[in-house]
């Protein structure tokens, strides 16, 4: 009941404050400024922001004023003898009220717009967000669908061999997908160290611990493609896992879901197929570059001392039983991690073909390629 | 920095010859002078890998370094500002200042005192070192959260808790000499409410550090216990949590902060009572004030965690706490503005700073409020909008505060006046250049960058690269510091005992510079 | 040096001393406080011993299940049932499964965690593949019980919950653990892991 009140009055006041002082002026200085976003929490965020802005901006304005005014009537030349007084028990008093009923009128919206955030009850979709060194994992639970989100952007744009795209930085192989108008509940978590999963025009922001989960809730209202960072620092490539969201019209999304179900279906079907050397080296060269290029590098001769180099090593020459095993199971006690999870069996085929023809290995080695229906008879039970 | 000049009592030596005078030393003057030299030393380190953060920033794309390497940068710039620079400095004002201002010989344990500094070079040396180790210097920000800091670390980390163990060690030896000295070594008269506020403010820094250090100590010794000898602290495998280890770090980090800024508090009251010629305004209010700030500082903590995954009630708990801090840190604020308004002011290059202060201090106040706010922090935490807040209350917050104390003080310490032109300049680029790298910054911050990130999208590119100019300008400003520092003591104008017209307090008492003894009998207090 | 100083020295060294263990005693205490007020999800790792939970008018909520392993752990493991109705007050036993895929003996460890947070508290188990650690050999696989009630005071305003496991390869770890007997993690029963397979597959 008091939270009803309070909350009419925040709506006043923020619409007030709003239209006066703030919103689209301020807003549009995209630069500058945060996102005013896509959903009502974002825009009460927005004006929680903006409300808490301008009164520092006024206080700034009253004390900094008295302050300036003082440097310029009380110079020594000005005012040869200056003044004695010291102490005020009152004027003490009243600058100690003041701030503090000034607070308590801050505290009231800010303290409900956070009990609305709170509020995370069932989700018309749920989504577990995963965080890895570094990328992110989407698992749709309803409808069983699951993808990695792997930063498209070429690292030879980032060492500035050619020229920056549009997208720098901000650019993934497969968005998150979400319809609009439904709400959305998030169930985060990692698979390394601590991430945080950022969405700024949801105003949505939890940190990603392993072995725990947090939920965050949104619905949007606006179809667009919306772009967020990882804001936990998680190692080296924590500048290199951006968050990209789709928002689409219901159709659009019921189409989504389908193809992406069709999609294993036709994954399952291209495991079957009777690949070439050819073939699988170049479809892993893509894989190559976005998934292990960061620590082995493109030319795979890795970084001397911490990721071993895969151009010209005997694993890659010779040991191809072992090489599947490393991809298959990572490597204990090392950063090397399964990548099973993470590529379908032709991707790993081909990946580990990639890694055996590439650089010259496929002159030094047995010559041996590793084909999708490796991978299938790894996966059967081994006893 | 003390020459040699006879004192009334003669069975006082003046100083010892040579080096070893330096290495054996129990005097608070040369403690205080090793101190202040050992922080601008590591100012500058620390500053010099502030400068490669910002080249690299300068543009989009990766030119100077690799990012591990940044992450290095990143971390061990945090470590040597804050335990290195800060903290530091802070006790070399400390000792210098501590037992002339109350009318004390020395401080209460000078052997002790010689102990706590030179751990320190020693320290530092292994942090540094860790830059050659193989798996390269510690990489996970300044405040290690595991498990990056624990089972995904290189092999450095065990030096840099050794590091910090022996850091943590020269801290609290430090505090317990200075709440010894304040507590038990006044000249009679002086009574708690008469002593000066310097004084004050380093008595509650030395409490806080006594209550904090050592839980930093535990947290590194859990981190320890974790790589090595197979506990859980915070491994959720073994029914550990991460966020044990944020609580357990933040509950000294944030009293930490206020550690690194209580003092300024007290040089910033002396410094505009003096250039103001009218007594502080508020005495016994500032220091409620700052006794308020330290209680408050310890129940706080979780600000720093809004996004971890707390419970409604302690988000709001710790909001509303934070919030408060607000009211007696604005009451200071008041109190100096109150203390310039209708006095005789004159600007020379300690007020210039201490105003600077007030000012850029403040907007970082205004900067932490907004950070307090719960809902909006979903959207500042761990942008460049904290870094931004941060930096001001510590670059033109504490730093500026330190370097208006060593412009204060220099006269007396050295009896030279510094070249105030030169002052003057050092102060209008060191402003310009602080206020050109971090004001951006809110905006980089708002505007989406994340922190601790070597590069950035190219919405970013302009204000980085105003950043970058702004942050090249400060650094360079240090040199002229370092020149004038350093010709002020080998030679200037001489200074009176008295230095500055308005000045109080007994320091002002001394010759300038003060004998190499002081106080051997005590002064009468009035 | 006068008897005041110390006094004072004897008085803020102990205070040094105290501040070390409370940083310590914070451990426990976190632990303590999280399972009584349920935060971060933190549910306990041990059956539980309160035998008046079952209620007859308890109402339904929607339970969801969430698996993830952790480092790309290489077991196949995921829930029997995603998701699930079950009635405050009544015990219901659900089952994850779980296959050791490679070609070692490994050792795994499931660290549970539930949203929203404040369920946690009312979330009792009697028992849960998550209180031992979990031994397969190579290819094995099982069929893994938890036997879980939502007591009564759940909070009305929650109508759903999702229990999320994680799985930790602990095979390093082994050894230590087992040297140590009554170690934090309060393992329920005798040492030797065990499941039960509950039907074949």
């Amino acid at each position: 009941m008091f939270r009803k009140i309070t909350h009419r009055l925040n709506t006043a006041l923020f619409s007030g404050l709003t239209l006066l002082l703030s919103s689209n002026a301020f807003a549009a200085w995209d630069d500058l400024n945060m996102t005013e976003g896509v959903t009502r929490i974002s825009q009460d965020v927005f004006n929680l922001h903006m409300l808490i802005f301008w009164i520092c901006v006024v206080i700034g304005i009253v004390v900094f004023g008295f302050m300036f005014y003082s440097m310029f009537a009380f110079t020594k030349k000005k005012n040869p003898n200056p003044s004695t007084f010291h102490e005020n028990t009152k004027v003490e008093i009243a600058w100690t009220i003041i701030p503090f009923l000034i607070l308590v009128f801050m505290a009231i919206p800010a303290s409900n717009t956070l009990i609305e955030i709170y509020d995370d009850t069932e989700g018309d979709i749920n989504i577990q967000v995963v965080g890895y060194q570094w990328k992110w994992q989407y698992k749709y639970l309803e409808d069983d669908i699951n993808f990695f989100s792997n930063l498209t952007t070429d690292w030879d744009e980032i060492y500035n061999k050619t020229p920056k795209g549009e997208h720098y930085l901000e650019e993934v192989d497969e968005p998150l997908v979400l319809p609009v108008g439904k709400k959305i509940r998030f169930l985060i978590t990692a698979n390394d160290v601590i991430h945080s999963w950022w969405m700024p025009d949801f105003a949505i922001k939890q940190d990603a611990i392993p072995g725990f989960i947090n939920t965050a809730w949104t619905v949007v209202d606006e179809p667009g493609t919306y772009r967020g960072k990882c804001t936990e620092l998680c190692g080296k490539n924590h500048g290199f896992m951006p968050v990209v969201v789709k928002v689409v019209p219901q159709d659009e999304y019921d189409a989504w879901v389908i193809s992406k179900k069709e999609a294993a279906f036709k994954l399952a079907e291209l495991t079957e197929k009777d690949w070439t050397a050819e073939e699988l080296t170049a479809r892993g060269e893509g894989v190559y570059n976005m998934n292990c290029a960061a620590c082995h590098q493109a030319n795979g001769q890795g970084i001397t001392g911490i990721f071993p180099a895969l151009a010209g090593s005997d694993i890659a020459l010779n040991q191809k039983a072992q090489h599947i095993e490393i991809l298959m199971e990572g490597v204990q006690g090392a950063a090397m991690n399964s990548f099973a999870e993470q590529l379908s069996e032709v991707d790993m085929a081909a990946v580990i073909t990639y890694t055996r023809q590439a650089w010259g290995n496929a002159d030094k080695g047995d010559g041996q390629i590793v084909v999708p229906q490796d991978i299938v008879e790894y996966n059967k039970p081994k006893v | 920095m003390s020459a040699v000049l006879e004192s009334h009592d003669h069975d006082h030596h003046g100083p010892a010859k040579g080096l070893t005078r330096w290495l054996y030393t129990t005097n608070h003057k040369d403690i205080g002078t090793l101190y202040l030299w050992f922080s601008f030393s590591m100012f500058l380190i620390g500053g010099a890998m502030a400068m490669v953060i910002r080249a690299e920033l300068f543009q989009p794309g990766m030119q100077i370094v690799q990012p591990e390497f940044y992450n290095q940068m990143l971390t061990l710039h945090g470590l040597i500002m804050i335990f290195g620079g800060v903290m530091p400095a802070f006790v070399g004002l400390a000792n210098w200042l501590v037992p002339m201002m109350v009318g004390a010989p020395d401080m209460a344990l000078p052997r002790m005192n010689n102990l706590s500094f030179w751990i320190l070079p020693f320290a530092f040396l292994i942090l540094l070192s860790s830059l050659f180790m193989e798996g390269g210097a510690p990489n996970f920000g300044w405040t290690f959260y595991a498990p990056l800091s624990t089972t995904y670390a290189p092999p450095s980390v065990t030096f840099f808790i050794f590091s910090v163990h022996i850091m943590g060690a020269s801290s609290i030896m430090g505090a317990i000499n200075v709440i010894v000295t304040i507590m038990n070594m006044r000249a009679p008269g002086m009574t708690l409410m008469k002593m000066p506020l310097f004084v004050w403010s380093w008595l509650i820094t030395a409490y806080l550090l006594i209550a904090v250090m050592p839980v930093l100590a535990g947290a590194v010794t859990m981190m320890l216990m974790d790589i090595h000898f197979g506990t859980s602290f915070f491994n959720a495998a073994g029914g550990g949590d991460p966020v044990l280890f944020q609580h357990i770090f933040w509950f000294f980090g944030h009293p930490e902060v206020y550690i690194m800024i209580l003092p300024a508090f007290g040089i910033t009251s002396h410094i505009i009572e003096t250039f103001s010629r009218k007594q502080l305004f508020g005495h016994t209010s500032m220091v409620w004030a700052m006794g308020s700030i330290a209680i408050l500082s310890f129940v706080v903590w979780a600000h720093h965690m809004f996004t971890v995954g707390l419970p409604l009630a302690a988000e709001l708990f710790f909001m509303w706490a934070t919030m408060l801090i607000a009211v007696p840190t604005g009451v200071k604020v008041f109190n100096w503005v109150t203390t310039m308004f209708k006095g005789s002011i004159t600007f020379e290059t300690p007020m210039l700073f201490a105003i600077a202060f007030v000012v850029l201090f403040t907007i970082g106040g205004f900067s932490g409020l907004m950070l307090a706010i719960t809902p909006a922090d979903f959207q500042y935490h761990d942008t460049y909008f904290v870094v931004a807040h941060f930096h001001y209350v510590l670059v033109p917050g504490a730093i500026f505060s330190i370097m208006a104390a060593v412009y204060y003080w220099i006269p007396k310490w050295t009896g030279h006046m510094y070249d105030e032109r030169l002052g003057k300049l050092h102060f209008w680029l060191s402003f310009i250049g602080v206020n050109v790298t971090f004001f951006p910054q809110h905006w980089i911050g708002l505007a989406g960058m994340p922190r601790r990130v070597p590069d950035y999208a190219l919405q970013f590119a302009d204000w980085n690269m105003v950043s970058s100019v702004g942050a090249f300008l400060f650094g360079a400003s240090q040199i002229l510091f370092l020149f004038i520092v350093i010709k002020t003591v080998l030679g200037g104008k001489k200074a009176t005992p008295q230095v500055w017209e308005g000045a109080r307090g007994l320091e002002w008492t001394l010759d300038s510079p003060p004998p190499y003894h002081t106080f051997a009998t005590p002064p009468k207090i009035t | 040096m006068n008897e005041g100083s110390k006094k004072t020295i004897k008085r803020l060294s102990l205070a040094v001393l105290g501040m070390f263990t409370f940083s310590f005693a914070l451990v426990p205490l976190y632990d303590v406080f999280c399972e009584v007020t349920g935060l971060n999800g933190k549910i306990e790792l041990k059956a539980t011993s309160n035998n008046n939970l079952e209620v007859d008018d308890g109402r339904e909520i929607a339970l969801q299940f969430v698996s993830h392993n952790n480092e790309e752990m290489p077991w196949v493991f995921r829930p029997s049932e995603r998701a699930i109705k079950v009635q405050t007050g009544k015990y219901h036993t659900a089952t994850f499964y779980v296959k050791n895929t490679t070609k070692k003996t490994m050792v795994a460890q499931a660290i549970p965690s539930v949203a929203p947070s404040n369920a946690a508290s009312h979330l009792k188990k009697l028992e849960c593949f998550c209180f031992e650690q979990q031994e397969l050999a190579p290819g094995e696989e099982a069929l893994l019980p938890v036997r879980l009630i939502f007591d009564n005071e759940l909070p009305t305003s929650i109508k759903s919950v999702v229990i999320s496991y994680t799985l930790f390869d602990v095979t390093d770890y082994k050894d230590a653990e087992l040297a140590k007997q009554g170690s934090e993690m309060d393992h329920h029963g005798d040492q030797h892991t065990d499941h039960e397979m509950e039907s074949t597959l």
